[in-house]
């Protein structure tokens, strides 16, 4: 496969991991190199902008330009970065607790909006760097030592992202390398903001959501499946339980992106502009 | 031109939120512009959208002129309460316009002046609404004032039917009061010389970044900030500039951030409220040396505060905030002139030294407007700091690489075969994260030596005004400086010996001079709006030296020159006050 393309994944290798062996997150950092492989991007053409969390040093282990922010913070960081180049392929890497825990109102922001970048949830359903505590996604029920009677009803990305108006929302599943990284490619294939949630084990907080409870429960969309039906997208969105849908669950093509709306970027990218306080001369007549 | 008697002539303007108290006073702001005076005007506003009461106080001065009077010489009166509420500022002379048809039972001391607005507009261009244009026809023929200026400006600021109908109501109001007003008003304004630039510090701050090549702002509205980025909106297209209102300041801060990371000259703007929200921000621009201009408009807190008025209670805060340590740069404008000429500094600063950059100003200077000599746009530099050029053949670039001065090349990613990255966790010189102690002591390290080279080598150190050597010194920073300059001038007319030392280059602290100036000064005060003399305890702390003397102010309102003077009078030695 990867001899077929002109970027080779030896690009893409970069620091030495320092998950726990068996973490979900392997298999997720796989899926987005052979993604960019497959998309024929080289590494200086990305940007991976990540947020706190054991999901925010994927960029620190691919090959890219990268800037790992604040907790919580990616989405403000990566949507500048692509209106100021919107040349770069911007890509937001977050866990559950960055994304829709302390980033809870970029993350509904940035989807109204719908900025063209690509938003990368890896959705453990729980807080695995700070040892085991509940997320905003962990299961009803699910006993951490900061919920001992157990977590309260989960935030569904699924279902806030349509009705937020996002215009592309997938789920996948870091166990399904091919599956994933079919859905980022169209992740970053899509015009406009693209939300990926990736259920994604984790071998040493969760032993509740492992590989083997997502493999009995995780089904690919059906063919006859219409991503661009909104109503049935959302039925599609609370289904969650014994069954798990993955896929693209809502898609809207055509929508302008927010780039599409900023008159300043007519003109092209804004950081191949040249700077010339002169041009600034013709707007004093109107304080006179 | 013949030289004529120096003028100083204060007009107030008063009515309620809505009916047009402030359009009137930059208008008449503008009139007095266009013929050459040095204007300055102030804003007194609640908050609210509708009635409360609003004034607008437009200091008129063949000198130049820093700072509000608090002795009315003319009082446009839209509604009844200004005239109540007001007659105590008003001078032995001074003369009180207002619509005696809508305004009943007036009672004052003073000269009042009925100008019947509302019938007059009605009756000349069919519109109730211009009468307020009337009473500025009537006060500039109380002033003697060039009507053609005025009929140029309406028809500029207007234009087309609206233009013409204003300047006719003006006339009406000009000519009724030629024919009405049967004493002397004892001040003429006639116009002394070219026309000035008029606008105020929030507009200065917006084209200075604009000549600075800023191209993109982020900014969640606050008052007093909001000006700065309407503004910048407005030219987004001619400027090209990147303009978002974002879902909080928090994304605020952070989009500022991702546009600088990227390449672009970034900034935005909040009050201290909303910088509160923007200090986790502050320590990742601190960490990332991703370059960054905050515009902080102080009003007083905590809190929400006193939303519409002005304080400068932020500057032990902004000189602090975020964990850890870190370079920033924090500029306060001293005048609307200096805002547009800090804020090119600070892009410059920013990105010389790869830090944040706060600018640091208050309701007062942000909503003011004075007059100013067209900037010079020639003279503004733009310096964009080391920026790496790829040596070919590989991306051995490092965006955190150990230099003797601690400020690394910039590349901004997208650049061919360059991969750029940073980190908020402490990183390596590549910028990917670590946790060797080496390391992390070689990153402090590094950031500590380009706080030494921003100290030392970009900021400007401040001077001394009037004597070396004088009885009193007085120590102001930023908005306060026409004040304090008017308070001196009093002072020395008053044969006392006294000398100032402002600061608008506030942090990192210029400590060596500030400390051989204090050596010198006999008796100090510090002249501040803020409740506990935040400048006498960085001061204390960065040079040992205690500043005993503080004028004080933290009622929201201004400082103006008879505020300093009066303290004086009760405190210092120059006056008597035993110690």
């Amino acid at each position: 496969m990867v001899t077929l393309n002109r970027v080779k994944t030896e690009e893409f290798v970069g620091l030495k991991p320092a998950w726990c062996p068996g973490c979900g997150n392997f298999g997720i950092l796989n899926a987005v190199n052979r993604a960019l492989v497959e998309l024929e991007l080289e590494p200086w053409q990305v940007l991976l902008v990540s947020g706190i969390g054991q999901a925010g040093k994927l960029p620190h282990y691919t090959r890219g330009n990268v800037f790992n922010s604040l907790h919580g913070r990616p989405i403000p960081v990566a949507v500048a970065a692509k209106m100021a180049n919107p040349e770069l392929t911007v890509i937001a890497v977050s866990g559950d607790g960055d994304a829709y825990g302390e980033g809870g109102n970029h993350f509904l922001h940035a989807m109204r909006r719908n900025h063209d970048i690509t938003y990368l949830v890896h959705d453990n359903q729980v807080y695995a760097l700070t040892k085991g505590q509940a997320s905003p996604t962990s299961d009803p029920g699910f006993v951490t030592k900061t919920t001992p009677e157990g977590a309260v009803t989960p935030l569904n990305p699924i279902a806030v992202a349509i009705v937020a108006g996002a215009t592309f929302v997938a789920r996948s599943f870091a166990g399904d390398i091919d599956h994933l990284s079919s859905m980022i490619k169209a992740g970053i294939s899509h015009k406009g903001f693209a939300l990926i949630d990736v259920l994604q084990p984790c071998v040493t907080f969760n032993h509740q959501n492992t590989y083997k409870w997502y493999r009995e429960r995780v089904y690919k969309l059906e063919s006859g499946y219409d991503p661009a039906d909104r109503n049935a997208a959302c039925a599609k969105a609370l289904e969650w339980g014994d069954r798990i849908p993955i896929g693209v669950i809502y898609r809207r093509e055509g929508e302008p992106t927010f780039e599409d709306r900023l008159v300043a970027l007519k003109k092209g990218p804004p950081v191949k502009q040249a700077l010339d306080p002169r041009r600034a001369e013709s707007l004093l007549a109107e304080f006179m | 031109m013949a030289v004529k008697r120096p003028v100083d002539v204060n007009f107030m303007i008063g009515g309620e939120a809505g009916q047009g108290v402030q359009s009137v006073g930059v208008l008449l702001g503008k009139v007095f512009a266009r013929g050459g005076f040095h204007v300055f005007a102030d804003q007194d506003y609640e908050s609210r959208i509708r009635g409360g009461h609003n004034f607008m106080r437009v200091r008129t001065s063949s000198r130049k002129t820093e700072a509000v009077s608090e002795t009315v010489d003319m009082l446009l009166a839209i509604n009844k309460e200004t005239i109540d509420l007001h007659q105590p500022e008003l001078a032995s002379s001074g003369v009180i316009i207002y619509d005696g048809d809508t305004i009943k039972d007036v009672k004052s001391n003073g000269f009042l002046f009925s100008v019947p607005m509302a019938r007059l507009a009605q009756e000349k261009t069919g519109d109730k609404l211009m009468s307020n244009t009337v009473a500025l026809g009537a006060a500039l023929r109380l002033v003697g004032y060039d009507m053609a200026l005025m009929d140029g400006l309406l028809r500029d600021h207007f234009g087309g039917d609206v233009g013409e109908a204003n300047v006719k109501a003006a006339h009406a109001g000009y000519d009724y009061a030629a024919q009405n007003f049967r004493t002397e008003f004892p001040h003429r304004l006639e116009p002394i010389g070219a026309a000035r630039m008029f606008l105020t510090g929030n507009e200065a701050i917006a084209l200075g970044a604009i000549a600075a090549g800023c191209k993109f702002i982020a900014a969640y509205p606050m008052t007093p900030a909001t000006p700065i980025l309407e503004y910048l909106a407005t030219k987004a297209k001619d400027m090209d500039i990147l303009v978002v209102q974002p879902e909080d300041e928090i994304a605020a801060i952070n989009m500022a951030l991702g546009a600088s990371f990227a390449g672009l000259r970034a900034m935005t703007a909040t009050s201290g409220s909303g910088f509160c929200l923007m200090v986790e921000g502050l320590g990742l621009a601190g960490v990332t040396e991703t370059p960054c201009v905050i515009v902080n408009g102080q009003r007083p807190g905590p809190a929400v505060g006193l939303p519409t008025r002005t304080e400068q209670g932020d500057l032990a805060f902004v000189v602090h905030a975020a964990c850890g340590d870190f370079p920033r740069a924090v500029l306060a404008p001293a005048t609307i002139e200096d805002a547009f000429w800090v804020t090119v500094k600070a892009f410059n600063l920013a990105e010389r030294y790869q830090v944040p950059v706060i600018i640091l100003t208050d309701h007062y200077l942000a909503g003011s407007y004075a007059t100013v000599d067209k900037f010079d746009m020639s003279r503004v530099t733009i310096d964009r700091g080391m920026v790496y050029a790829a040596a070919p053949g590989g991306d051995g670039y490092k965006r955190h690489k150990v230099t003797v001065n601690g400020i690394s090349p910039r590349a901004f990613p997208g650049q061919k075969e360059v991969l750029v990255a940073t980190d908020s966790d402490e990183h390596d010189e590549a910028g990917h994260l670590t946790e060797s102690a080496e390391e992390r002591r070689a990153q402090v390290q590094k950031r500590q030596r380009k706080a030494f080279e921003l100290k030392h080598h970009g900021i400007t150190p401040p001077e001394l005004r009037g004597p070396k050597r004088a009885d009193l010194t007085l120590i102001g920073w930023g908005s306060t400086y026409g004040a304090i300059k008017e308070a001196v001038e009093l002072l020395l007319r008053e044969g006392k010996s006294a000398n100032w030392l402002h600061l608008n280059e506030l942090w990192p602290f210029p400590a060596e001079p500030v400390a051989d100036i204090l050596c010198d000064a006999k008796e100090s005060f510090v002249v501040e709006s803020n409740a506990s003399g935040q400048l006498a305890q960085i001061i204390r702390a960065e040079t040992g030296k205690a500043v005993e003397g503080k004028i004080l102010r933290y009622d929201g309102r201004p400082i103006t020159p008879a505020y300093i003077v009066d303290h004086l009078r009760k405190e210092s030695c120059c006056y008597g006050n035993v110690k």
